[in-house]
């Protein structure tokens, strides 16, 4: 998959170690957004007929398109739903989170 | 110039991991407006939603270059990033500002009209979700009648606000910009054709792009873009361009679709009464009797 990673990152201890300017680079990505979802996308590989649509509307990038099946990054899907919602062949369904 | 769609949109995600709502409509425009302009863009950003999801320390979602501006200066800023960048010799870049209704139509207004007199070489975004968001969804200019919002609530004398949108697009437009247009996220391949129009453009250019926000809004995360594309459909939207001096109106419905669906499926809306859905209407009817009449159409 091929989307901006989870970086590890020290908090600084002491005033000195406060960077001057620029607090980091960019793609500077400390925390997931899994958290947010209480409905995940599941998609149904064998039903998809690759149109790109989900991919195009998705609002966090999370579908990658790379590879021959479409991949979704759970790091960073918030669960909104809008993939399965117009995804024409409805071959996207959402199920509940457990715990 | 290429046409864009869903099979050759580059798979490079420019803006992620962002803490925007879900199903935000807003953070998909800036999202598909990146991958159109690439990997040497330099963003500008006032203080609302989009800077707020994506510069939290140490959380940085864009890929990219971009800073956070003082509210009211979106286009000052992205001129004198367009400045320096020439100064450098830096080249095959592309600036542009992100700012939404309010930091357009209302506190940014004069930064973005003198972006546009000097016609630096910069591109300017509005995301209009139609009232200030990210503070708590306050009435902005571009606000339409009969939104209730915490500073024009609805009650038994008013139904919430009572201003229609302000002609932002004219506005623009009325300056001899090079290029500006209107887009919905509810039509993503008309959007990312503008934004490519937007960036071969020499000069100040201006995209006016209708996203739909769940949390102001008061609807399901999961219909955004049914939303902005209903929103164009009932033509409380439009989409247009203005080039050459001209006004092209994009797409031009024989009848338009339900504008009570649209209004109703919104919790802003739900308590409009059917006087107030009238004033809608006729204000809608006036807005493209005007359209049809002086526009080209194509």
């Amino acid at each position: 998959m091929n989307r901006p990673k989870l970086k590890q990152w020290q908090e600084p201890v002491n005033i000195d170690a406060y960077p001057v300017g620029s607090t980091c680079p960019s793609d500077h990505l400390t925390s997931i957004n899994a958290g947010w979802r209480t409905y995940r996308p599941v998609i149904d590989t064998d039903k998809c007929v690759m149109c790109l649509r989900c991919f195009l509307l998705c609002p966090d990038g999370v579908i990658d398109k790379s590879g021959e099946k479409l991949v979704i990054d759970y790091d960073y899907c918030k669960g909104c739903g809008i993939c399965a919602h117009e995804c024409k062949p409805g071959c996207i369904e959402m199920v509940k989170e457990e715990k | 110039m290429i046409k864009h769609n869903a099979r050759n949109l580059t798979n490079e995600e420019f803006f992620y991991g962002h803490k925007a709502c879900g199903g935000c409509g807003e953070s998909l425009a800036v999202r598909l407006t990146m991958k159109i302009l690439g990997e040497r863009t330099f963003a500008a950003l006032p203080a609302g939603c989009m800077s707020a999801v994506s510069f939290i320390y140490p959380n940085m979602a864009f890929t990219t270059n971009a800073i956070i501006t003082p509210f009211a200066s979106t286009g000052a800023v992205a001129s004198g990033m367009a400045a320096g960048l020439k100064a450098l010799g830096i080249e095959n870049t592309q600036t542009v500002g992100f700012a939404g209704d309010g930091g357009t139509a209302d506190i940014g207004l004069q930064a973005l009209s003198g972006a546009i007199d000097r016609n630096d070489d910069i591109i300017y975004i509005c995301n209009d979700n139609e009232a200030y968001m990210n503070t708590g969804i306050q009435k902005s200019g571009l606000t339409p009648y009969g939104t209730k919002t915490t500073t024009s609530p609805a009650g038994k004398n008013l139904p919430g606000s009572i201003t229609m949108k302000k002609n932002m697009f004219e506005i623009v437009a009325a300056h001899g910009i090079q290029y500006a247009a209107t887009a919905s996220v509810g039509y993503p391949e008309d959007l990312m054709a503008k934004i490519e129009k937007a960036k071969n453009t020499k000069g100040t250019s201006y995209v006016h792009i209708f996203a739909p926000c769940p949390t102001g809004w008061g609807h399901g995360s999961e219909v955004t873009i049914e939303l902005a594309k209903q929103a164009v459909d009932s033509g409380l939207w439009y989409l247009a361009e203005f080039e050459n001096g001209e006004f092209i109106l994009n797409k031009n419905p024989k009848e338009f679709a339900s504008v009570e669906n649209y209004l109703m499926a919104q919790s802003r809306f739900k308590h409009l009464k059917e006087e107030d859905i009238e004033v809608i209407k006729n204000h809608r009817d006036a807005k493209w009797a005007k359209m049809r009449k002086d526009w080209q159409q194509k």
